[in-house]
């Protein structure tokens, strides 16, 4: 039996890449959920494609560490929405963990086409 | 997670719904501004948002401290489920109650008197002083509760001891505080002057006694009063300050209130005047103790110096121990007496805790029955275990279903434990407060009429944790098997079978079984021991003891405040005891020194004379003429005292048949001598046997009769200023003693007076006794009707599940008397195998209490097959209403049911 109430995102490896592209995403300045996921959605050209609902956990965790912070405004069309901004940490937050993943992905490269070179 | 959150997170949880209901608007307009209609757009949202609930769900768990959260939920839930079932919740929280009640209030008492510290200043730090004799023991005369050390002892203790910082000598005491007539006793206590100071007592009013108020020939001039004595006596007036109150016709002036929590270094008792040790002098005249070097009275007690451990306390305690002995020989010591003295040696034992009577006479009474009561809380456990698992059985499917859309197992587990949390929670507290009440009715079993029982009975952290402990352990003990064994079920399993099935199978019900089984065995063990003590007691109320105790009263005279000289002192005596007998109704009056059972106790060295030449020690009385007729101790040869036995005449004698077996192989004892061992110094007199009377007790129901010399109370050296005096009258106790008190009054009003009625005496004796008895009795009879119960409900339910089954087999032919056979015979084995069990524990178990009968062995067969037969009995009537109503079933309404 499944456990219940799985997020579509589950393993570590693929939330924490979320909470970085969120970071990312709010690198360039303040948005609201929704348009943070179809930002998201946008640029990865369609290739990461989740449930939006999923991205409300990861805002509500980088809030509770203080990453990002919340405000409530009017969006393009006149919505009431909550607002999100990187908070100074988050921004530094970003920096280390865009070089980790940097890291990673060269690392993983490697592994994976040694004889590229 | 924040707590902040935490208490606020149903207002956050709204917010989430704002946050995204405002993604699914904006998403909507979004569909709608492509083209979409109204109705696909809005679906379109949800589509690309995924499942609002869920992801709410999500980040409220977030926010949760989800172990708090849960312990909440399963509580609300638990109390709901009880609250459904409030006679379950009722029957449950009330023997829980009864059974925690009963264990706290044994072990507050166990408390008080072992386990809490003295209420005084840094009460680790004392230790007391003991001698430790060799093997001979020590002789002399002891005449208080804790006889530990003479008076020249503990003066040179005091000066050449290095290991106090200050040390106290104290000794207990009752003394008259009338002046004439009916005694009033005070409970009195002799301090040395160090006594408060070490103890650090801070006077309420006054000053408390110092080194100043305690010097040899003090006479009698200051006393401290306690604070309870100060209200009783003096309704708490500042005013007390300077008046005088008598004690055995002395005037002391009172100087100092002790404050209210402050009752003595003894558990169990309240001082109520304490005076210098130096006092003794002039309270007891020419009997003082505090010159003479064979009177053991006092307790000595120090405040051990930091730093320093007990094994350098008792090194150098034990330095200058045999210069102490060496000094304190005692002048009358024959030199065998004197060399056994100088081997004696000094030693130290912790004294946090006090002294007590109470805790030597009552530790192991109260720990057996606090093991008893633990038992009696077992058998009660067993109990809700079994009506636990009737109700989990009723609840098979709700379970299942919990358990089929994913609740897990720890969860579900926690569910039903929590509710035997609230039960065992709730009984607990409930216990408590019962145990306030039910120690109070403990204290009064082991008080008598003279002598009521301090103790303080406050609870403290060991009583609290004590019944937080029994709460948690009655709860895992009754809830954590029922809950396991209906989480192990397997949800499809328990949906199909749907309490359907034919039978039960036989793993499942073999808890239960197991639980009536061991219930039975306990209950045997309780019914055995309760056997015993009751009968036990019947022994020691029915044993004869060489006496009479019927209508008999004990009257103690005292006429020092006459200052009657020693030589008209026994002229005096006879004159009260004629005007004694004189009263109407009197059978007979007799004097001794000694009075039966009465607590205290001489005994002499004999030196039988003639060719068979014994010597050995002899109990001893001094008797006067009557006081056989009085007690009704049939004289069997020779002739009682009388007034030819005069101080000048022959030493005359009277001794019982167990001195006659022991000193003269059961010769025919008339004319017989022997000497008493005096000490050197004395006359030693040759004592001729002028009678002989049988067998009686002289200290204790228990014994066996032991050899007792009589001697005439007429030939003492010196007469005694009064006297005890045993009466047998035809007329009630009360009118007897008011006669008394008219009578003596004639003579004169300053003679002292006190009563004893000689059975209650007897009776008080037996404390204990009927203590254990009463106690283990109610929980004999608890634990027997709580496994007969126990053993009735699995009976019945057992028959409740075969109803299929029961109604095929009378389908299929089998008679009534038959299927009634088949669940006495399940009943039966049930209880033969609890009840072998339970017998092989008691007979293990009765050995613990072979110490306190009488009269019979802890491996006693009529008990034990009283005690079977008693349980088999009232177990078989209670499987017999089951079996009944399985017999009367209807085969056919019981198959077409379900």
């Amino acid at each position: 039996m499944a456990k219940r109430g799985a997020p579509p995102l589950e393993s570590d490896l693929l939330q924490g890449t979320l909470d970085l592209l969120v970071l990312q995403t709010l690198a360039l300045g303040p948005s609201h959920g929704h348009t943070i996921a179809h930002a998201i959605e946008h640029r990865s050209e369609d290739v990461l494609q989740v449930e939006h609902g999923s991205l409300y956990p990861a805002l509500h965790r980088l809030e509770d560490r203080g990453w990002i912070s919340s405000f409530w405004g009017t969006s393009e069309n006149n919505r009431r929405a909550r607002y999100y901004r990187l908070t100074p940490i988050g921004r530094k937050q970003l920096a280390d963990q865009t070089s980790r993943w940097d890291e990673l992905v060269n690392a993983v490269n490697r592994v994976l086409r040694p004889v590229a070179k | 997670m924040s707590f902040r959150r935490f208490f606020r997170r149903r207002e956050w949880d709204e917010e989430r719904r704002r946050e995204i209901q405002a993604y699914i608007d904006i998403e909507t307009d979004d569909n709608v501004a492509r083209g979409m209609p109204p109705e696909d757009a809005r679906s379109a949202a949800f589509r690309k948002f995924g499942n609002p609930t869920l992801v709410r769900e999500e980040i409220y768990r977030m926010n949760t401290v989800t172990l708090l959260e849960n312990v909440l939920q399963d509580l609300v839930y638990g109390a709901r489920q009880l609250r459904r079932n409030p006679s379950f919740a009722i029957v449950a929280v009330l023997s829980l109650a009864l059974g925690i009640g009963a264990n706290t209030a044994i072990f507050q008492l166990l408390n008080a008197v072992r386990l809490r510290s003295l209420p005084v200043k840094d009460p680790q730090e004392l230790a007391e002083v003991r001698v430790s004799a060799g093997k001979s023991g020590r002789t002399g005369s002891f005449s208080t509760r804790y006889p530990f050390l003479t008076n020249s002892q503990w003066e040179l203790i005091r000066d050449r001891q290095q290991v106090f910082s200050g040390a106290f000598a104290w000794a207990p005491d009752q003394l008259n505080l009338a002046t004439g007539g009916q005694a009033r006793w005070a409970q009195a206590i002799y301090v040395s002057g160090g006594y408060f100071n070490v103890l650090g007592v801070v006077p309420e009013l006054g000053r408390v006694l110092s080194a100043a108020d305690d010097y040899r020939g003090c006479g009698s001039q200051s006393a401290v009063i306690s604070n309870a004595f100060w209200q009783r006596e003096f309704g708490g007036e500042a005013s007390v300050l300077g008046r005088k109150i008598t004690l055995e016709g002395h005037a002391f002036e009172v100087v100092g209130v002790t404050p209210p929590n402050f009752y003595g270094v003894e558990v169990g008792r309240q001082f109520d005047v304490a005076i210098p040790l130096c006092a003794d002098a002039v309270i007891r005249g020419e009997f003082a103790r505090i010159g003479k070097n064979d009177e053991w009275w006092l307790s000595v007690t120090g405040r051990l110096k930091p730093g320093l451990s007990e094994k350098q306390a008792k090194a150098q305690l034990a330095a200058i121990a045999p210069a102490i002995f060496k000094e304190t020989v005692p002048p009358t010591f024959t030199p065998g007496d004197a060399k056994d003295y100088l081997t004696f040696g000094l030693d130290l034992r912790p004294a946090g805790t006090g002294a007590s009577e109470l805790r030597r006479d009552y530790q192991a009474p109260l720990w057996l029955l606090l093991g008893i009561a633990g038992l009696v809380l077992l058998i009660a456990c067993a109990n809700l275990a079994n009506l636990l698992l009737a109700r989990a059985t009723a609840r098979e499917r709700e379970i299942a279903v919990r358990q089929a859309i994913g609740a897990s197992r720890p969860r579900i587990l926690a569910q039903l434990l929590s509710e035997s949390l609230l039960l065992a929670g709730t009984g607990a507290a409930l216990g408590a407060l019962l145990a306030q009440w039910l120690s109070r009715v403990l204290v009064s079993l082991l008080s008598t009429g003279g002598q009521s029982l301090f103790v303080d009975l406050g609870v403290d952290w060991r009583v609290l944790s004590f019944t937080a402990g029994l709460a948690v352990l009655t709860c895992v003990l009754f809830g954590l098997a029922p809950a396991l064994r209906a989480t192990k079920v397997e949800p499809g399993v328990a949906m199909k079978a749907g309490g359907r099935g034919l039978t039960a199978t036989r793993e499942r019900f073999g808890l239960r079984r197991t639980l009536v089984v061991s219930q039975v065995a306990l209950s045997t063990v309780l019914l055995v021991g309760a056997l015993l003590f009751v009968r036990s007691l019947n022994n020691l109320l029915t044993v004869d003891p060489g006496f009479q105790q019927e209508g008999i009263v004990e009257v103690d005279m005292d006429f020092t405040a006459l200052k009657v000289s020693a030589e008209r002192r026994y002229a005096f005596q006879q004159d009260l005891m004629d005007r004694i007998r004189a009263i109407p109704g009197v059978i007979a009056a007799g004097q001794s020194s000694e009075i039966p059972l009465g607590g205290s106790m001489s005994n002499r060295m004999i030196h039988m004379q003639g060719p068979a030449a014994i010597t050995a020690v002899s109990l001893l009385n001094n008797a006067g003429p009557d006081y056989f007729r009085t007690l009704g101790t049939p004289l069997l040869k020779g002739r009682d005292f009388g007034p030819s036995d005069t101080p000048q005449s022959p030493k005359a004698a009277i001794v019982n048949e167990a001195f006659v077996k022991q000193f003269l192989h059961g010769a025919d004892p008339i004319g017989h001598e022997f000497r008493l061992e005096t000490p050197p110094g004395k006359p030693n007199f040759p004592y001729q046997i002028v009678g002989l009377v049988k067998n009686a007790k002289y200290n204790d129901l228990r014994e066996d009769f032991a050899s007792i010399v009589y001697v005439p109370i007429s030939q003492d050296e010196v007469a005694a200023p009064g006297g005890q005096v045993l009466v047998r009258s035809t007329t009630s106790s009360g009118s007897l003693i008011s006669d008394v008190k008219r009578v003596i009054a004639g003579v004169s009003p300053e003679i002292a007076l006190d009563f004893h009625v000689f059975k209650t005496q007897i009776r008080d004796g037996l404390l204990r006794d009927r203590l254990m008895a009463t106690v283990s009795g109610f929980f004999g009879l608890l634990a027997a009707l709580l496994a007969t119960v126990g053993l009735y409900g699995v009976m019945s339910y057992s028959v409740e599940r075969r109803r299929n089954e029961i109604g095929i087999r009378m389908a299929l032919g089998a008679s009534r008397g038959g299927v009634t056979q088949m669940v006495m015979r399940e009943a039966a084995t049930l209880l033969s195998i609890g009840l072998t069990i339970g017998a092989v524990l008691a007979l293990l178990g009765a050995r613990a209490a072979s110490a306190m009968l009488f009269g019979l062995k802890a491996y006693d067969p009529v008990t034990l097959a009283t005690a079977l037969a008693a349980l088999a009995v009232s177990a078989m009537m209670a499987a017999y209403l089951p079996a009944r109503r399985a017999a009367n079933l209807e085969p056919m309404t019981a198959l077409r049911e379900d």
